[in-house]
């Protein structure tokens, strides 16, 4: 963490709900250290051949914009209203009744009134109102419009990248007004400027180039799940070896190759092997990775529709490529969203795959029947339910546990009692968070969205106090001390927030939890969680 | 798009709620206006030449002149009405009003059905008490 | 001092003004032309704006689920905050429509203390107070057309008696108000108006975000309710007379008869003020709410495909160029590859690891 970050008790003291005097539009933007993520690389935006790739540095007067800058954003922008019915919705039916305005864990944690979700919207909706409606056009100010100004755009650069397209606003907006649309509009326009952030722009490139976010080449990826087959055999006396690029195989396996890369998602990874091998070693079952779709993920989604589709493409021209049935998705956000709601749209029809079924029970998904991919939770709940797992809950005893919904999966699509269902059925000891920041509710991680770089952590631990208070809470009330989750990106930003906020809870993806209580056929006796700590009952075999 | 159809419709609707008065008067009255309606005059109406009140008080006003009235004589016992010029009157629906004006259904009714009023007066009162003419 | 609501204010009290003016000089202008006017206005300027609406696609499904999808049976489905069917649909745009369910979720956020604990209070009052305004709004509109049937239809009839079930009568001299009988929605919606008013004018961070267009309805629909209420219990207005003038716009037969008050022309000038611009303005959200893509759609988007009707083709780095640039290394992983690298290359990394 940066020495500069604020102690918790200066982040806390600085909150102030107090708007300032002058109007928000004669409030300049001023853009603050830690609170902003670095300039794309030109490299990167190169790679995609996307616009005005060139080195700049947000804290300069002078961004190098193109000459016709302006013309390239009001052209932009009348190009989308056409294409997107929502935006040109919800530029006009907003009413300003401000239910949105303390929603936003942004909001809650910075207490800047431009994070309301309302004023994140009125920066462009100013924008709009000048260049696109009469009344704007003759009353001006008046009307809340205003032309575009470098300052207004720089205005709309930092708040845009102080989103994390979480929709908590959106499920509270009496009209549904979505700030994840307005946000993924306003900066699909920045990219045309060649505004992006380099913790977006970068992995766009990597996963563009070798299948996934962090630049793993496929040599590498085979590497890293081998090492982690090692570290299951001095748990479990086995080697749970995987397949990779495998004709023929039933199922293809695509998750966030942040489970791959670090800590504590790589726990999860294991976890994802050890499923795997159980169920090829008692139900045959031939589940392969990919290589070349290696990527879960999709920031391509924080970039623009377009990015968002040409990284997505992978997932289907692979599954094609092996021949496979259908595909499964491990523990991610985003990228349950983009897969729930786009990716079928985008790059389907999959008429090249088979309605999922569960071979094992025989469910048929047919919740998935078009889109043909499956939710690791939607699978394991699956076979858990009917028995198909050997499980000993007891093993994850020393774990208490509480279970955050991550923004996507929650609001994007709307799973809620499948890792509930996997988590109690896995562990003895869960309690639920408070009610308004659980399910539908849920606050975000607070950096989401692709801000979960390492410069602009004071904007991240700000994020993340409303779902840190609420951990904070079960934590002092139940000794709740694990914090479970099914997103990739949570299990990279929550330890630091947890870390910052309350250093007693740790952070665990849901099938850790479910591989430590698995019995798998033939283990030694376990005297180690995934993570080589000893197993509750074990603490002095350890020693 | 195949939502354009619901949109066509919904608007169908929206506009043929919103200019309803139009095409409902044009299937009840086709063709006519609907002025206000004329009230008619007894002759003993006629004979007095002045209400009360001057007409145009009396337009806008009676109700209350009339809530004023019950209120003097149930909760007052005064039952009596001395107007700007003078003049005392009993301060009566049925003996004063109902005097002149005992052709409730051409007097009274008139306006109060073309502006969709129903008075409770006759909850109590006859309409016609002396059933004159 | 705020200059959007003081410029709204101001506004609202010209318009009067210019309405007073207009009964004593111009009333065939105020009474018929401007009235056949804003009505055109309002007609038009919806129809256009909500056919604007729907010539723009809606390129992806992007409902927002509020609650459990619909996945294996024995899971519960939330049928209407997760509706994969278009019945679950109608009955999530109806309860947002009919009871703003959306807003009823509504809580408000509080900081408590030094130690900095958060919670989540429930918050009703703009939900109630909204739902009061408009029901009493659309009761007090369709409680007007006594003034443009003719005749009045039952039901209308009915729906005055309804509104007016409250015998409310107060008399004490000089007061007295109860005749003709006091309608609920005039007051309630005039008490609403109120509130949703010093709601932005105190709420700092609502009054912070409200702008002149924000304002300017509310004056509007302020200065409606108030005359409407002045004309009926107070000043009174001669009703035969405007329902003749009222009858004469609908049958299109018009005429400005003799005797209607000034007030009533400021009462009919605000709200031709607010049908025109009613189409310009936030307003409109009675129509965007029909539709606003992320409450009105089928979240069965991994069910059945949505198709975009603009989708079209991108680069995609495909797997036969992944391949030609990893291919080496992938061999030498004991990769699967398509095309086994030409045997002199494969020899030449051999040779390069030897060294």
């Amino acid at each position: 963490m940066a020495d500069e970050t604020p102690k918790p008790q200066e982040l806390l003291d600085r909150i102030a709900y107090q708007p300032p005097a002058k109007h928000w539009m004669d409030v300049p933007v001023n853009i603050r250290k830690g609170m902003y993520c670095y300039a794309s690389n030109p490299k990167s935006v190169e790679y995609l051949s996307m616009p005005n790739a060139r080195p700049w540095n947000p804290l300069e007067d002078d961004w190098q914009l193109p000459e016709n800058w302006q013309q390239i954003l009001h052209e932009g922008f009348k190009e989308r209203l056409e294409k997107f019915r929502s935006i040109k919705v919800f530029m006009d039916i907003c009413v300003r009744c401000g239910a949105c305005a303390d929603k936003c864990h942004f909001f809650i944690g910075t207490g800047d009134p431009k994070n309301m979700p309302v004023l994140r919207a009125e920066l462009l909706r100013s924008v709009y109102r000048n260049d696109f409606t009469a009344l704007g056009k003759v009353l001006g100010r008046l009307n809340g419009a205003r032309p575009m100004t470098l300052d207004v755009l720089k205005e709309w650069w930092y708040y845009l990248f102080q989103c994390t397209e979480c929709r908590r606003c959106s499920l509270f907006c009496p009209y549904g007004i979505d700030t994840a649309e307005i946000t993924i509009f306003g900066r699909e326009l920045l990219n045309l400027l060649g505004l992006n952030i380099d913790w977006v722009a970068t992995p766009v490139a990597n996963c563009y180039r070798t299948g996934n976010h962090l630049g793993i080449q496929p040599h590498a990826f085979k590497d890293m799940l081998d090492f982690f087959v090692d570290d299951i055999e001095e748990i479990t006396g086995l080697r749970c070896e995987q397949t990779f690029n495998e004709k023929g195989a039933d199922i293809l396996f695509i998750t966030p190759s942040g489970d791959v890369f670090a800590d504590p998602g790589t726990y999860t990874c294991m976890g994802y092997m050890m499923l795997f091998h159980y169920l090829k070693e008692k139900y045959g079952l031939k589940v392969t990775w990919s290589t070349y779709a290696s990527e879960g993920g999709n920031f391509g989604f924080f970039t623009s529709h377009e990015t968002m589709k040409r990284l997505n493409a992978k997932m289907y021209l692979e599954a094609r490529r092996l021949g496979v049935k259908w595909i499964l998705g491990g523990e991610c956000g985003h990228m349950w969203r983009v897969i729930n709601q786009y990716m079928d749209t985008m790059n389907g029809p999959a008429d090249f795959l088979e309605t999922p079924v569960n071979p094992i029970t025989g469910t048929v998904y047919q919740n998935a029947a078009s889109t043909k991919m499956v939710h690791i939770s939607e699978f394991t709940a699956d076979l858990i339910r009917h028995g198909k797992l050997e499980l000993d809950p007891s093993r994850n005893d020393n774990k208490i546990i509480t279970f955050h919904d991550s923004c996507n999966p929650a609001r994007g699509m709307g799973m809620f009692e499948e890792p509930r269902y996997v988590i109690k059925s896995v562990a003895n000891h869960f309690y639920e968070m408070p009610a308004n920041t659980i399910r539908e509710q849920t606050f975000c991680c607070g950096s989401g969205a692709g801000l979960n770089a390492g410069e602009n952590m004071e904007l991240r631990m700000a994020g993340g106090l409303p779902r840190a208070n609420a951990v904070k809470y079960v934590h002092e009330t139940f000794g709740v001390n694990m914090l479970a989750c099914v997103c990739a990106i949570d299990r990279a930003a929550l330890p630091a927030s947890m870390e910052y906020w309350v250093p007693e809870v740790d952070v665990t993806g849901v099938t850790e939890l479910v591989a430590n209580a698995l019995i798998l056929p033939g283990e030694q006796e376990r005297t180690m969680d995934l993570r080589s700590e000893p197993l509750p009952g074990m603490e002095e075999a350890d020693e | 798009m195949n939502d354009k159809k619901w949109i066509v419709l919904g608007l169908v609707i929206f506009l043929g709620l919103f200019t309803f008065p139009l095409w409902y008067n044009l299937l009840v009255r086709p063709g006519t206006a609907a002025p206000a309606p004329e009230v008619v005059l007894t002759d003993k109406a006629k004979a007095a030449r002045q209400c009360v009140m001057p007409t145009e008080f009396m337009k806008t006003d009676h109700m209350q002149l009339l809530d004023e009235w019950r209120l003097k004589m149930v909760r007052e016992g005064t039952g009596t009405f001395v107007n700007p010029e003078g003049k005392m009157f009993a301060a009566s629906l049925s003996n004063t009003c109902l005097d002149c004006h005992s052709n409730k259904a051409e007097f009274c009714d008139r306006c109060h059905d073309y502006v969709s009023v129903a008075p409770y007066c006759w909850d109590c009162h006859l309409d016609n008490p002396k059933g004159e003419r | 001092m705020n200059q959007f609501y003081l410029s709204s204010l101001l506004a609202v009290f010209v318009l009067a003004l210019i309405a007073w003016l207009g009964a004593l000089g111009l009333p065939w202008l105020f009474g018929i032309v401007l009235p056949y006017l804003a009505v055109l206005i309002f007609i038009v300027g919806v129809v256009r704006r909500i056919v604007g609406w729907s010539r723009s696609p809606v390129p992806f499904a992007i409902p927002t689920t509020a609650g459990q999808q619909k996945t294996m049976p024995w899971i519960q489905q939330a049928k209407i905050d997760n509706p994969s069917t278009t019945i679950g649909v109608v009955a999530r745009m109806a309860l947002e429509i009919l009871t703003f369910r959306s807003l009823f979720r509504n809580t408000r956020m509080k900081m408590n203390g030094e130690e900095g604990r958060i919670s989540y209070h429930l918050e009703v009052f703009l939900w109630l107070f909204a739902l009061a305004f408009h029901y009493a709004f659309l009761t007090t509109l369709v409680r007007h057309l006594r003034f443009f049937l003719e005749p009045v239809p039952w039901c209308i009839q009915m729906l005055g008696t309804l509104d007016g079930f409250m015998k409310i009568e107060i008399l004490y001299n000089p007061i007295q108000v109860g005749l003709p009988g006091v309608y609920l929605s005039g007051i309630v919606l005039l008490a609403a108006v109120i509130f949703l008013f010093l709601r932005r004018l105190f709420v700092a961070n609502v009054r912070y975000i409200s702008l002149a267009s924000d304002y300017f309805p509310l004056f509007l629909i302020m200065g409606i309710a108030f005359t409407g209420i002045l004309m009926r219990y107070f000043i009174k207005a001669d009703v035969a007379a405007i329902k003749e003038l009222t009858m004469g716009l609908v049958t299109f037969s018009p005429s400005v008869p003799a005797g209607i008050s000034p007030l009533f022309y400021i009462h009919l000038f605000f709200v031709c003020v607010l049908l025109a611009y009613f189409p310009y303005s936030k307003l409109m959200h009675m129509g965007g709410i029909f539709l606003s893509p992320t409450r009105n759609m089928r979240t069965n988007t991994r069910e059945a495909r949505h198709v975009n009707p603009w989708n079209y083709p991108v680069k995609v780095h495909t797997y036969e160029a992944y391949e030609d640039e990893f291919r080496e290394k992938m061999v030498e992983a004991g990769l699967p590859v398509e095309k086994m690298p030409a045997p002199a290359e494969a020899a030449a990394t051999e040779e390069e690891e030897k060294e």
